[in-house]
């Protein structure tokens, strides 16, 4: 019994690194490869799992549609509204620099809340929207449906990743590496900087717009509290830059570690005194803080750092 | 249009005044040290709860105790900068732009522990407004905060142009190798940067707590704000940050009057929504903001 349960909590655990993985590699995509800083991403994640649960529900009266449609379209609606999202956004704010940009997407992710929060049409407010199928839902039920679901979130990383690590060695991410790099030279070897950031960024967004679709379906339940703007984006932070920035392989080493330390401390701060116990998820924010200080000063590179592939010159 | 002034301009101009000593530090910081510090709203929720603790032991009233609140902000950054953005300094900006988001996360979970997640208030019960000559209808902290931010804008504005550190910080904001190569003490004129930024964070935070209540994400709501405030008044420029921060809070309240029908212009609810809106389109066409600051 002892070990059964270990294990689904092990399934658990590996369920929501598998979705921090995706989202780790969509920061990778921005800022790995791009340099682009997005502060943002619980603000696309949201816009993904709602626009996934949106797809997949039954008809409700509640908030839009329930268009009752299958689970891989409910994904595809996830990654094209945040794409879509993400054009926009870029549209307006990818021409600016790194300090500016971040701050503009703090306030992007800001507005998206406030958009869920509040148009109770489209998402049903606070209350949020129920019912949200799980794939292969009425083929097995309880805890054997989380060992498949396991399956489907890796399936989808590893997706992710040959996607990413494709645009990596393409001349495609080899342009892109040579903005980040060094702007002004890119530029003056003909290079349409905006151009490329604008489809770096987009691509970015759809993909955290895929996570955020994976997690409404593994939680059946969605409300704007699951889109805490902070843990999430904080913890894909402190994910890539652990795992190691511009490497594909490194985001996803990084989203499971630092999800596995994370789960750790819930079994430590849970042996706490009683006392101490409601105050346990302040003592683990602030360990992600001072453990993301440690990575910026010591361990910069991360667990795998970047490796420039070889150019061929033939 | 004593509605206008009493429901929406003064208190425009008191959460205006919050969001103008707050972006003091952020054009400063970002003026000298290069780098948006997104741990500034946390700065000031530190200097709130430093008063609100002050208040539980000595029961007098809290702009009184404000001293406390600023030395609790000032030893705060002072540690931060020491131990976790002086050793990023030789890299490139956007490491230390990361480290300070750990530091809102350090800083905030911080106010949790100790002061718990709850609303605390400074003064319990209702406090009746002032009412002056038969018409306005002014609450007295309103007063008292518009009035305390001039005095400290004006005390800022001699301190800059007329003593020799605020002459050096100017320097080393608007060149920092020729104010190094001058013989200016660089890390000097940061210690300052650091001190009267949280000092002027931590009496935001009071003035916000006390016109709300105090509650661990206090400064991170109002820090968007705060950065559309400091690119307003045009990054480097404390005193564009004071104009621009009175303009955010004036914006943000009177754009939810009734100006062209009898509907709200913009429902309340997207009331943040109104700082960010400013910021973009400035960051889009004067990027410079109002009074020609530095661009990065």
């Amino acid at each position: 019994m002892e070990m059964t349960g270990l294990f689904f909590y092990l399934v658990s655990v590996l369920i929501a690194g598998g979705i921090y993985a995706v989202l780790c590699l969509a920061l990778n995509v921005q800022w790995g490869m791009g340099g682009l800083f997005n502060a943002g991403i619980a603000g696309f994640f949201a816009v993904g799992a709602y626009a996934s649960a949106i797809a997949t529900t039954a008809m409700s009266s509640k908030h839009l549609g329930g268009f009752d449609l299958p689970i891989p379209f409910g994904l595809a609606a996830a990654m094209i509204v945040a794409g879509i999202t993400g054009w926009v956004v870029a549209k307006i704010c990818v021409r600016l620099k790194s300090d500016y940009l971040a701050m503009a997407s703090v306030g992007i992710a800001e507005i998206l809340r406030l958009v869920i929060v509040n148009e109770s049409w489209l998402t049903n407010g606070s209350l949020g929207i129920a019912g949200v199928p799980r794939p292969f839902g009425n083929l097995v039920q309880g805890r054997e449906a989380d060992l498949l679901y396991l399956a489907v979130v890796w399936f989808c990383v590893l997706g992710v990743y040959i996607l990413c690590q494709r645009l990596y060695v393409s001349p495609w991410g080899r342009t892109l590496r040579a903005i980040r790099d060094n702007e002004d030279s890119a530029r003056a070897a003909g290079k349409d900087v905006d151009w490329f950031r604008l489809q770096t960024f987009v691509i970015g967004c759809a993909i955290m717009g895929l996570a955020g679709g994976l997690s409404a379906h593994y939680f059946k339940f969605l409300s704007p509290s699951a889109t805490e703007p902070l843990l999430v984006t904080f913890l894909v932070w402190v994910m890539l830059m652990a795992g190691g920035s511009g490497n594909n392989r490194g985001a996803i080493v990084g989203a499971l570690a630092i999800w596995f330390i994370w789960s750790a401390t819930e079994i430590f701060t849970s042996r706490l005194p009683p006392e101490w116990v409601t105050r346990s998820s302040y003592i683990r924010m602030l360990l992600v803080g001072l453990l993301l200080q440690f990575v910026l000063q010591k361990f910069r590179s991360g667990l795998v750092p970047e490796k420039s592939p070889k150019i061929r010159s033939d | 249009m004593i509605d206008f002034i009493n429901l929406y301009l003064v208190p425009g101009l008191t959460i205006g005044s919050v969001y103008a000593l707050g972006a003091v530090g952020i054009s400063m910081i970002f003026g000298i040290l290069r780098f948006a510090h997104f741990a500034h709203g946390d700065l000031m929720t530190l200097g709130g709860y430093g008063v609100l603790t002050a208040v539980w032991f000595i029961p007098i009233h809290p702009l009184l105790l404000l001293p406390f609140g600023i030395a609790l902000a000032i030893v705060a950054a002072l540690a931060v900068d020491q131990f976790f953005y002086k050793p990023l300094r030789k890299l490139p900006t956007i490491y230390t732009v990361i480290a300070s988001f750990g530091v809102a996360l350090i800083f905030r979970s911080l106010a949790q522990l100790f002061w718990s997640s709850g609303n605390q208030v400074f003064i319990p019960g209702v406090r009746m407004p002032v009412v002056l000559f038969d018409t306005f209808r002014i609450s007295e902290l309103h007063m008292q905060v518009i009035i305390l931010t001039l005095i400290i804008a004006i005390a800022l504005h001699f301190f800059l142009t007329r003593s020799k550190l605020g002459r050096a910080m100017r320097a080393v904001s608007d060149e920092p190798e020729l104010a190094a190569v001058a013989g200016l003490d660089t890390e000097r004129v940061i210690r300052w940067t650091w001190v009267i930024g949280a000092s002027m964070a931590a009496t935001a935070g009071v003035f916000a707590g006390m016109d709300t209540s105090m509650h661990p994400n206090l400064g991170w709501n109002l820090l968007l704000a705060m950065f559309a405030a400091a690119v307003l008044g045009g990054i480097g420029k404390p005193m564009g940050a004071i104009v621009g921060g009175l303009i955010i809070g004036v914006a943000e309240e009177t754009a939810t009057f009734t100006w062209f029908s009898d509907e709200a212009f913009i429902s309340p609810s997207y009331k943040s929504a109104v700082a960010f809106f400013i910021m973009v389109a400035l960051l889009l066409f004067r990027p410079q903001g109002l009074f020609k600051g530095r661009l990065l």
